[in-house]
């Protein structure tokens, strides 16, 4: 059996070399895998299935996409997967979660670090917000920081999990305004964190913009700052936790993007970089994106290398004490 | 009412067509080992990309309600549950399968199936609003209190002996274990890397309750070969529904956990199955036929896995979040539209919110249709010969195990737990209540971390666990459910006593 494995990989190597030696001008001549280190239905899924769908279009890649669903462990799986196990070809794709990856990586117990992957382009950015339930005595971010002065570590505030853009907003929070909070994390991501405020469970939560916004507008909740530079398209009257005073960067802000494994043909990663971005501003996918309330942000990868860069030097002062 | 006004959509040519389309695939990939509910829906998503909101929710909805029915299929015939929802149909249904009675253990599993479901959606139309409420009241201590609930279970559940029952669910409670752990990221017992993400629920299903039956059927070999053939008794359909009207009890307790449970966010459709089985079996008078392919144990376990469907969905049309995985799925169907669930919903798109709630009515009726011809096919499969036979169950719980996520490691995990599960079935352990185990393991464990972390900030452990009323009603009837299998325990070990002094 092992023969046989080992004797259908040989012949698929033998495939990807003649790609290869022609200066990847053929590249893709086949269709592209793109792991997602979520299961089926989650927000990174979701998005990364709207913004592949137009690949397969002549101005863009001409050869679809296709999804593949590695979940576990907080995303750990399928990154660990990307990063040791999966053909540097230019067909295995990842989707990337911004600060996730690199939070873990500087944590430890996993295979890869920023090193490991190069990005491609980036599609979007959710920043986390705070909310509190719609009968929540707490009305603007003052109050909360307040109460969370007044009574060191008893505002309790659930988020997606440790490590993840939600723990790192709550982390600066704490680090801003000098003060103690009870960070609950859940199993079962954004989702069962939001039913945590809603629900009444704690006082306040910290989420991703695009669930929080669906939950305002069902009435469920109210959001009370975003953790970005600047205020959100999606809702303008919420204020930045800078202008209420919080000194709380854009560092916990999720950028979901495409990556590559290390050793992917450079050649291979100029063509990506160079179309990926394109692809993303087709007005379907930007028509579908809103539509869902998932907030885009494009950038290039020398932008996007750049931005890891900064991550990690910030994640890694953050997570130092802990 | 309003959702009468809506009905006519339904039958307009393209979402009837539709919903045939998709009643008729979801009881095809519910039919196929390792194809849960969650992924047969998510494989339907980009389908949908091309159709208009309500059409889009109409082939979800339908893939959705007939695949969790369809798990039965794969678990009577082929003893390998499709899904968590299925596995208490193996323990019964299987064993009538063995007994030739393939056909009418299908039979009564689709009617259960529609009773159940029908039900369900039911309390989906009319209560939604209450339910909400319901939903929302399980906060972390309930939900751990709950899964301390489903551990008592385990000591009577298809087992010869509590003790044997308890350690078979210690192994599942290890297992889950696995992994890296949810809440705080540690890493345990990951000594190969396939075991990262812990082990994956569906892969273990496969390898605990197929595989052990391969074993034994590879182990007869060859000899008598032609003896082994099953005669498979053919069944009206008329009989079905009396044998159904028999056990209004059975029907009734597994409709109403099934309901209960199913609304409950994160643990519902995963466990109602097994809780209703094991419900029936304490109140029915025929306690000891369950097990031995005992037609009250799947209509029991059919009834309340379909009932789950329509309730686990509450959450995610009135509060917008999803409360299973598959909700999670059909959110992103939703999403695609720009359709928000919650009040957007049922105020801005009527059409599309009731449409896709009648259509799922209606597919519990064309399910049990279909489903009911189905079972008259389907049961020719125990003619098939032993050896041939274990080779097609083996070839389908690898390809099953593998499609989960595309992944070699979930295969040898299918492999590994399947010879480990045969050689604990000889000692007399049984692989329900390690599944059960494995199941409420991390629910346990994660709502309890949560919970203590949330009454260490406020009014402290005491008083968050053991306070309020749903938490004192939970604690109850975990004594209780205690209280009875020590007290069933105790009866059956002087019956046993007896007979092994006369032995």
């Amino acid at each position: 059996m092992k023969k046989l494995l080992a004797g259908a990989a040989m012949a698929l190597m033998g495939l990807t070399t003649s790609a290869v030696a022609d200066g990847h001008a053929n590249y893709p001549d086949r269709p592209i895998m793109m792991m997602v280190s979520y299961g089926a239905g989650g927000a990174t899924d979701f998005q990364a299935r709207i913004v592949t769908m137009t690949s397969g279009n002549e101005d863009a890649l001409g050869m679809p996409i296709a999804i593949l669903n590695k979940p576990g462990a907080g995303g750990r799986v399928g990154w660990n997967w990307l990063a040791s196990q999966a053909e540097a070809d230019g067909y295995t794709l990842g989707a990337y979660n911004i600060p996730h990856f690199i939070a873990q990586s500087i944590k430890g117990g996993v295979e890869y670090s920023r090193d490991s992957f190069e990005p491609i382009a980036n599609w979007g950015a959710d920043p986390a917000v705070l909310v509190v339930g719609k009968d929540s005595e707490f009305n603007t971010l003052q109050d909360v920081v307040d109460f969370a002065k007044a009574n060191p570590g008893k505002l309790t505030t659930s988020g997606a999990g440790l490590f993840v853009g939600h723990h790192i907003a709550a982390l600066q929070m704490e680090k801003a305004g000098d003060m103690k909070m009870a960070y609950i994390p859940t199993k079962g991501g954004g989702a069962a964190a939001m039913k945590a405020v809603i629900a009444g469970d704690v006082m306040a939560g910290i989420n991703n913009l695009s669930d929080a916004f669906r939950a305002a507008e069902a009435g469920n909740v109210k959001i009370l700052a975003v953790a970005d530079l600047e205020r959100n398209a999606f809702l303008p009257d919420v204020p930045t936790m800078m202008e209420s005073g919080l000194d709380v960067d854009n560092s916990s802000v999720n950028f979901r993007g495409i990556m590559v494994p290390k050793g992917t043909p450079q050649g291979i990663i100029d063509k990506l970089a160079a179309t990926v971005p394109a692809m993303f501003e087709n007005k379907r996918v930007a028509g579908k994106m809103k539509a869902g309330g998932s907030p885009m942000h494009i950038m290039t990868r020398d932008e996007v290398l750049e931005m890891w860069a900064a991550r990690e030097e910030t994640l890694k002062e953050l997570l130092a004490g802990l | 009412m309003e959702f009468l006004l809506y009905m006519g959509d339904v039958f307009t040519p393209i979402n009837f067509g539709l919903l045939l389309l998709g009643t008729i695939g979801g009881l095809i990939l519910g039919a196929t080992p390792g194809l849960s509910p969650t992924m047969a829906v998510a494989l339907l998503i980009p389908f949908t990309f091309q159709l208009e909101a309500a059409q889009g929710l109409i082939l979800l909805g339908a893939a959705y309600t007939s695949t969790v029915a369809g798990g039965a299929v794969s678990a009577i015939l082929l003893k390998i549950p499709g899904a968590p929802a299925n596995i208490a149909t193996t323990l019964d249904g299987h064993t009538m399968a063995q007994k030739g009675e393939g056909a009418k253990a299908l039979q009564i599993s689709f009617l259960a199936s529609a009773v159940g479901g029908v039900f369900g959606v039911l309390l989906l139309i009319f209560l939604t609003p209450v339910l909400a409420q319901w939903a929302l009241a399980f906060g972390p201590s309930h939900l751990f209190w709950l899964a301390i609930l489903g551990v008592t279970v385990i000591g009577s559940l298809d087992s010869a002996s509590v003790v044997k029952g308890l350690l078979s669910g210690c192994i599942g409670l290890w297992l889950a274990t696995i992994g890296f752990d949810d809440i705080m990221g540690a890493q345990r017992f990951i000594f190969h890397p396939a075991l990262g993400g812990g082990i994956n629920i569906i892969a273990a299903l496969i390898g605990l309750f197929a595989i052990p039956q391969v074993i034994t059927m590879f182990a007869k070999g060859r000899r008598g070969d032609g003896a082994e053939v099953i005669a498979v008794q053919k069944h009206p359909i008329s009989g079905a529904i009396r044998e159904l009207l028999r056990n209004k009890r059975a029907l009734g307790i597994g409709t109403a956990t099934g309901s209960i449970i199913g609304l409950i966010p994160g643990v519902g459709g995963q466990i109602a199955g097994l809780v209703a089985y094991d419900q029936s079996k304490k109140f029915s008078p025929d306690r000891e036929k369950f097990g031995t392919g005992h037609p009250e144990g799947v209509i029991a376990a059919e009834s309340a896995n379909n009932a789950m469907v329509g309730p686990s969905l509450v959450p995610l049309l009135t509060l917008s979040i999803p409360g299973s995985p598959t909700a999670a799925v059909l959110l992103g169907g939703l999403l695609i539209h720009g359709i928000f669930p919650g009040t957007d919903l049922f105020d801005n798109h009527p059409d599309v919110a009731w449409t896709f709630i009648n259509s799922m009515l209606i597919g519990q009726v064309l399910m049990c249709i279909f489903g009911l011809y189905v079972a008259g096919l389907a049961a020719r499969v125990a003619q098939v010969p032993q050896a041939v036979m274990a080779a097609i169950v083996l070839g389908l719980a690898v390809f099953g195990s593998y499609s989960v996520q595309s992944s070699m490691g979930d295969v040898y995990v299918m492999a590994a737990l399947g010879v480990m599960m045969y050689f604990l079935e000889r000692f007399g352990f049984s692989a329900a209540p390690l599944v059960l185990g494995l199941i409420l393991g991390p629910i346990a464990e994660a709502n309890f971390i949560q919970g203590s972390m949330i009454a260490t900030a406020t009014d402290g452990m005491a008083p968050y666990f053991f306070g309020g009323p749903l938490n004192i009603l939970l604690i109850a009837v975990v004594i209780a459910s205690i209280l009875y299998s020590a007290w069933m325990e105790l009866r059956s070990r002087r019956y046993t006593s007896k007979e092994e002094i006369i032995a």
